[in-house]
């Protein structure tokens, strides 16, 4: 008797495919050796929005008994692997219906597995991943997080690759010939996709992680209030209104304290306080009033409460003065503002290494990098006729030479 | 080294596929040969919708879909379609069902064989995602036929055989199922979908007779009537739905002979109910984590057992009435509430007590509320329900109390 779970946590929206792509891969390839299984999703997670972490499972077991045994719950409480399909995940997860900010490992057991889709190395991951109090196993693929739509998937290989890289952590469970056999047979099954899932198998990188390693941060969280406690009528307090920053002057919204959402975002803004206009904009346009007016009249990001979702970037008239950069070149959420008026020169260094950075500031979502439009839109009509966009890699692979 | 387990294989005529609750009624609703169906989105139906459009596009089902503007004409469309002839699919879940209230009341007097799935989702207030069962039976005094099932599988069988039922010219009534939101439309397990040979042979097609609505057959639907009818058009219908009884045990006997699989009792599931002392109920998908904590008890040497009621309208009163009277104690737990009610109890605890109310042995019920708005109902729940029936059993007599458990108190 024996059976395998497997978490996917996974951005909503724009890796929603792939995740359930993952666990019906499971499922399926498990299925070859006679398992039973079952793939679904965290269902609070369910009315996804960009970004936001979510997560799927999939559980086999020998028999159907085993499965029930193992699935009798809303979701599971510790699994074998844990799969990450985007790195910026492992700053921890605070989804939809959570309460507090769950570390990445959280559900792994011990001795278990952490997958993880990226391209850094295991010391700059662990600056980011919480220390756990279980030794376990961090496996990386070499690859960039995958992000498409809700209607439409990028054939770029990842589910099958994670698929190759499991057989290589569970072999007694998922064999590779049954994993490249299922992808084969599978709806998005290629030939290509079955070489892809025998490379990642082969070259699966493996670290032993110890209780000792990882971030020592801990993660914040709150008590649900009992029924009696509760205010009636369906009825929560509002936000109160905010202060000023500081000698009377400046604005800071008070915010939500148990729900902060800044583990939505894969991409944060860094602004050049000394480009600023004031005019106002990204403070009035931010979805969800992450902006701190400074008593100078200046906005500071506050990055517990910003989604990254780039429409400050996108409103800013002032040129180079508001860049999204990707959230894996930070390690906390310190307020740039306080950082500039420290030291402006140290700031302009730091600052200027972030926007400077093609690899930094290069999309993880939508277009690549600030600008791809208008050097396409160029392109197109300097050479007369062409097609604009470049596609994403993966997408148009089968018509390349 | 795992334990190297036989493929199980597909039963004969049967492909074998990995679908959700939602998925395998769209696999029957393809089988079935659907004419019409109508849309409108809400969690968690819109799986099935999203799932016969899919259907649909690639070309394995050529049916009218027809997206509504609400519930309200979504219901309404379907009911029109089916006098005309058409085989016809509709569903919500939660407050989109109640949207869509003035049509489920007018549907069974009509005589309409319309089939259905309900989500089962919360009603607001809150907004809420996770099952609640309140919505399906808020119609439950109104001549609709009302079954909860518990697999995809089951899912999946339900949707033909309710088909068979409510098309029967003794029933023409409408049907609806229900589906635990989450735990049943959002999971995918391995099912097995009949070939289409088979599923003919099962199935009939639609023949509305005499009340088919057509330039052919001039007739009038649902004339203004009053006091000096109206009575014995509810006793039409009364009669309908107790001939259903006989329908239902013919059309499950049916299936068994064509698919070679189903249930024996078509009315409810008996687990492990032979030698047990304490019966625990629960409709749909609660009987998982039932089911395995009833495991664990037995482990602990407690004879516990579950019954999970599948059709609740027409009630099968006598059947499950001498299935409950050889227990010591029954403990109903409920996934709705039924607020002020007697002993404030949840709906199905309140339909049992009646049921037993003439049967000669009555052992001491015992009434919980668990897992609202899709709260997990844990193994610990489960044993703890038991704990308090075993005694009830000892003391021998019901708490008159309703216990509400998993509840941050």
């Amino acid at each position: 008797m024996a059976h395998f779970t497997c978490e996917v946590v996974y951005r909503g929206i724009f890796q929603k495919n792939l995740a359930a792509r993952i666990c019906r891969g499971i499922v399926l390839s498990a299925r070859k050796a006679g398992r039973w299984g079952i793939a679904f999703g965290r269902y609070g997670d369910s009315p996804q929005r960009n970004g936001i972490p979510a997560k799927d499972f999939a559980i086999v077991a020998d028999s159907q008994e085993e499965l029930e045994q193992n699935m009798a719950r809303y979701e599971p409480k510790e699994v074998d692997v844990t799969i990450c399909v985007d790195d910026t995940l492992s700053k921890g997860v605070e989804s939809w219906a959570w309460y507090g900010l769950q570390p990445i490992n959280r559900l792994t057991v011990s001795g278990g597995t952490v997958l993880m889709t990226s391209l850094q190395s295991p010391a700059a991951l662990l600056k980011d991943i919480h220390k756990k109090e279980a030794p376990y196993t961090l496996a990386l693929i070499r690859a960039k997080a995958s992000f498409s739509g809700l209607w439409v998937y990028k054939e770029d290989h990842t589910e099958a690759r994670i698929l190759g890289a499991l057989a290589k952590i569970q072999p007694e469970f998922l064999s590779l010939d049954a994993v490249c056999q299922a992808i084969q047979e599978a709806e998005w099954g290629s030939d290509l996709k079955v070489a892809s899932a025998r490379k990642a198998h082969e070259r699966l990188e493996t670290q032993p992680i110890k209780i000792t390693e990882g971030n020592a941060e801990i993660p914040y969280a709150f008590e649900k209030p009992k029924w009696w406690e509760m205010r009636e009528g369906v009825t929560i307090p509002a936000i109160p209104i905010g202060k000023p920053m500081e000698g009377g002057k400046g604005y800071v919204p008070e915010r939500n304290p148990y729900f902060k959402k800044y583990t939505t975002r894969t991409m944060r803004p860094v602004i050049d306080f000394d480009k600023c206009v004031k005019c106002t904009l990204c403070w009035i346009q931010c979805p969800d009033s992450c902006f701190d007016v400074t008593p100078e009249g200046l906005y500071d990001a506050n990055m517990e409460s910003c989604c990254g979702c780039g429409v400050c970037e996108a409103v800013c008239p002032a040129k180079d003065c508001v860049t999204m950069v990707r959230e894996d070149a930070f390690e906390d959420n310190a307020s740039q503002w306080e950082m500039w008026r420290t030291d402006k020169a140290k700031y302009t260094t730091w600052m200027t290494d972030k926007i400077h950075s093609k690899e930094h500031i290069t999309r993880s979502h939508g277009f690549r990098f600030r600008g791809q439009y208008e050097e396409e839109i160029k392109k197109d009509l300097e050479q007369g006729g062409i097609e604009i966009t470049a596609g994403i890699p993966g997408e148009n692979a089968a018509g390349k030479k | 080294m795992a334990v190297e387990t036989k493929p199980a294989g597909a039963v004969a005529d049967h492909k074998e596929m990995l679908i959700s609750g939602s998925e395998a009624c769209a696999e029957a609703l393809t089988l079935a040969d659907l004419d019409v169906v109508t849309a409108y989105p809400i969690r968690p139906y819109d799986t099935v919708m999203q799932a016969i459009a899919k259907k649909i596009a690639n070309g394995h089902l050529e049916a009218e879909y027809i997206v509504a503007e609400g519930e309200h004409s979504q219901f309404e469309i379907v009911k029109h379609a089916s006098t005309v002839g058409a085989r016809v699919f509709c569903g919500s879940s939660g407050v989109g069902w109640m949207y869509a209230m003035e049509c489920l009341t007018v549907t069974p007097p009509l005589r309409v064989p319309m089939v259905c799935m309900v989500g089962n989702r919360a009603l607001d207030d809150p907004g809420a995602f996770g099952v609640e069962h309140n919505d399906a039976l808020v119609v439950r005094d109104l001549g609709w036929l009302l079954i909860w099932v518990d697999t995809a599988q089951e899912m999946l069988d339900t949707t033909l055989l309710a088909y068979r039922i409510a098309e029967d010219r003794r029933v023409f009534l409408p049907i609806a199922i229900s589906a635990d939101g989450a735990f049943l439309t959002h999971s995918q397990t391995i099912c097995q979908v009949p070939s289409r040979a088979l599923v003919d042979k099962f199935l009939p097609r639609y023949d509305r007779g005499d009340l088919l609505l057509h330039p052919d057959n001039p007739i009038t639907v649902a004339p203004q009537a009053n006091e000096d009818w109206v009575i014995e058009i509810r006793r039409q219908n009364d009669e309908a739905m107790k001939r259903a009884t006989a329908v239902i045990d013919e059309a499950y006997a049916d299936f068994r002979k064509v698919m070679g699989r189903g249930p024996e009792n078509p009315w409810f599931e008996e687990y492990m109910t032979e030698d047990a002392e304490i019966i625990l109920i629960g409709m749909g998908t609660i009987s998982l984590p039932m089911k395995v904590g009833i495991r664990n008890m037995r482990a602990q040497g407690k004879k516990v057992g579950l019954i999970r009621p599948r059709w609740f309208r027409p009630f099968p009163t006598e059947r499950l009435v001498k299935a409950l009277s050889k227990a010591s104690a029954i403990g109903v737990i409920d996934r709705d509430y039924s607020f002020g009610s007697p002993f404030n109890s949840g709906v199905v605890a309140n339909e049992i007590r009646a049921a037993m109310y003439n049967a000669d042995k009555r052992p001491p019920l015992l009434s919980f509320i668990c897992g609202l708005g899709g709260r997990e109902v844990t193994l610990e729940d489960v044993a703890k329900a038991a704990d308090m029936c075993y005694a009830a059993a000892k003391a021998g007599k019901s708490d008159p109390k309703t216990h509400w458990l998993g509840v941050r108190e």
